[in-house]
């Protein structure tokens, strides 16, 4: 839809690929089009929320991204290579992390062993037999990690025995592990409280200029604080697209999404 | 006694002080009552009761290591240990001579295991694309083909009556076969097959099998390769299973297509299922259970006036009792008895002190 632009944003921008390019992409099951002809680039480094209403196709987006799905049509690019056709943990070894709305956590695990696991499967550590001595890196990494979302003190506590919202930062530590180049946080604030969300939004504030990420965020103040740019989606396709405060402003998603048909009244 | 000398200067290695002390004095107890009980019991005991516990224990842990950390419930353990087996018996000695090679043992044990690791791998290749009821079905074509093959190739597996004469070789000038030797000899590779699996499963590669079995789809999403890490759990167990083959080749002095037949390899996930797939001990506790059952129930049963004949069906009956009474098997009955240990039995309430 927005082809053209990104076209021309490109070529100013000589032979530089996007993080992520998405080129008519569209998702079928059976006969229901959950997505159609979703087209749009976002920058190395570009921070973009995006929007809709429930069944709007966002998650089912980011799962053919990620490579839980594959797309029924169209090209999906990261940093300029095809991967299309990517297993998932391909993907994710080239840089690109998610988080999942639902937690996909090990409940059995404490916290630190998931976020050590999520290191693991980027390094080379992941066939290991040994166990982790004192000085490894990777676990040194995971610890950081831990310390990064506040979660240093239940850092041996099982995660079956964190609050949702514990839950949902250790999500994005294990997002961040390795070397992320781009992340897709799908509603990370989702069940949060409100020093909770602030603690996040500084968390998002504060990652590396270099990491770009897509948000799916229910909640504008969250996704208007930590994007710079919008896609608003709608029944699978690409509804508008702009800057936070244009979108605000929009009389058409104000009257879709903000003062909603679908009576969600967000906002 | 050289693998009982090798067997406490591991353990004397492990006697570092940060250690000892962490070590529950249960522990050892057993360790102590393992090492000592050639003095306690007859011959028959170590060789036909602790020898073939230990054996069919390591076997049961291959499974265990599959089941419990990678949630792959596999009926084809005892065809790679059959695997093994076989191979010993075709590149080493039996009494066979026409087919058997005669190659040293330090060249046919190398060969018979890696052979059964690649057998394994080519199993878990096949039956990591399934899930749940079907990789049972997988594998168990797997070990019905291979002894359907082996019972009807005489060129190489000898047919039905396979190879016997099949010795482990005189090392140290020790006959291995002697009810002491060999005790010790499964000990030796029990307890080390044994702490090898525990300390796998805290390593990444365990972990990462754990979390496979959890949840799959979130392992791709972290980079792991699911498929490549299930197939590498079923080498890793294929190398257990043979270890395990080769000790019962040299324990019966023979493999024949009846100790790979389907029988046998669904003994094995009973076994494992009786003891516990939880954490590796409960192979060992199944493996116990289960040759105590088959030894002595032709006695209880003629005692009580009986055929003897019907063993089969005390074993299915103290089979049917645990998994009704314990879905998690003895681990599980043990797990709860430990946890009932510090409640108070007229409250419910948790004691401080324990």
């Amino acid at each position: 839809m927005n082809a053209p632009v990104d076209i021309s944003q490109r070529i100013s921008r000589g032979t530089r690929d996007g993080a992520l390019e998405l080129r008519g992409v569209g998702k079928m099951f059976g006969a229901l089009s959950a997505l159609s002809d979703i087209s749009f680039t976002v920058e190395p480094g570009e921070r973009r929320a995006v929007l809709g209403s429930n069944g709007a196709g966002k998650t089912t987006l980011f799962n053919c991204i990620t490579g839980d799905f594959k797309p029924s049509s169209g090209t999906i690019r990261f940093f300029g290579e095809d991967i299309t056709l990517f297993p998932a943990h391909e993907r994710i070894r080239r840089g690109l992390r998610r988080t999942y709305q639902i937690s996909l956590l090990f409940s059995g695990l404490t916290v630190l062993d998931n976020v050590y696991l999520a290191c693991c499967g980027v390094s080379r550590s992941r066939f290991s037999f040994f166990r982790p001595r004192r000085d490894d890196a990777v676990m040194a990494r995971a610890e950081e990690l831990v310390r990064l979302v506040h979660l240093e003190d239940v850092s041996q506590t099982l995660v079956s025995e964190l609050s949702y919202g514990q839950q949902r930062e250790l999500e994005i530590a294990m997002a961040l592990s390795g070397a992320p180049r781009f992340i897709l946080f799908d509603e990370p604030a989702a069940g949060l409280s409100p020093t909770e969300r602030s603690e996040l939004i500084e968390i998002l504030n504060g990652l590396p200029e270099h990491v770009g990420y897509v948000i799916i965020e229910h909640d504008m103040d969250v996704a208007l604080r930590v994007s710079e740019y919008v896609t608003m989606m709608h029944n699978g396709r690409v509804f508008k697209e702009g800057k936070p405060a244009e979108i605000e402003e929009d009389e058409e998603v104000q009257a879709l999404y903000l003062g909603g048909e679908d009576g969600l009244g967000h906002g | 006694m050289s693998v009982s000398e090798d067997f406490s200067n591991t353990e004397k290695k492990n006697e570092q002080i940060s250690w000892f002390e962490k070590i529950p004095s249960a522990y050892w107890i057993l360790g102590m009552l393992l090492l000592i009980m050639p003095l306690l019991v007859n011959e028959f005991t170590l060789y036909q009761i602790f020898g073939w516990t230990f054996i069919l224990g390591i076997i049961s842990l291959s499974l265990m290591l599959l089941a419990g950390y990678g949630g792959m419930v596999s009926l084809a353990q005892m065809t790679v240990a059959g695997v093994a087996g076989y191979m010993l018996a075709i590149f080493g000695d039996s009494a066979i001579t026409t087919i058997s090679m005669g190659w040293p043992w330090f060249v046919a044990i190398p060969i018979a295991i890696i052979i059964a690791i690649l057998a394994g791998t080519m199993v878990g290749w096949l039956a990591v694309r399934t899930e749940g009821i079907y990789t049972i079905m997988i594998t168990l074509a797997v070990s019905a083909a291979f002894f359907y093959f082996a019972r009807q190739n005489y060129v190489i597996f000898n047919g039905f009556s396979g190879f016997n004469g099949i010795l482990p070789p005189q090392l140290f000038g020790v006959d291995w076969r002697g009810a002491n030797a060999f005790y010790y000899l499964t000990l030796f590779w029990a307890v080390l097959s044994y702490l090898v699996v525990l300390y796998i499963s805290r390593a990444p590669f365990g972990l990462a099998l754990q979390g496979v079995r959890d949840n799959p789809r979130r392992m791709a999403a972290l980079g792991f390769n699911v498929t490549a890490h299930r197939v590498a759990a079923y080498a890793v167990a294929a190398f257990f299973a043979a270890i395990g083959g080769i000790l019962l080749t040299w324990q019966s002095a023979q493999i024949s297509p009846g100790t790979v037949g389907i029988g046998p390899a669904i003994d094995i996930l009973v076994v494992t299922v009786i003891g516990g797939m939880a954490r590796p001990i409960g192979p060992f506790i199944g493996a116990f259970i289960y040759v105590l059952l088959k030894t002595f129930s032709v006695d209880i049963l003629t005692s009580i006036g009986l055929s003897g004949e019907r063993f089969q069906l005390l074993i299915g009956l103290g089979f049917l009792l645990i998994v009704f009474f314990s879905p998690d098997g003895i681990l599980g009955l043990w797990n709860r008895w430990r946890n009932s240990l510090g409640k108070d039995p007229l409250t419910g309430e948790r004691s401080e002190n324990l």
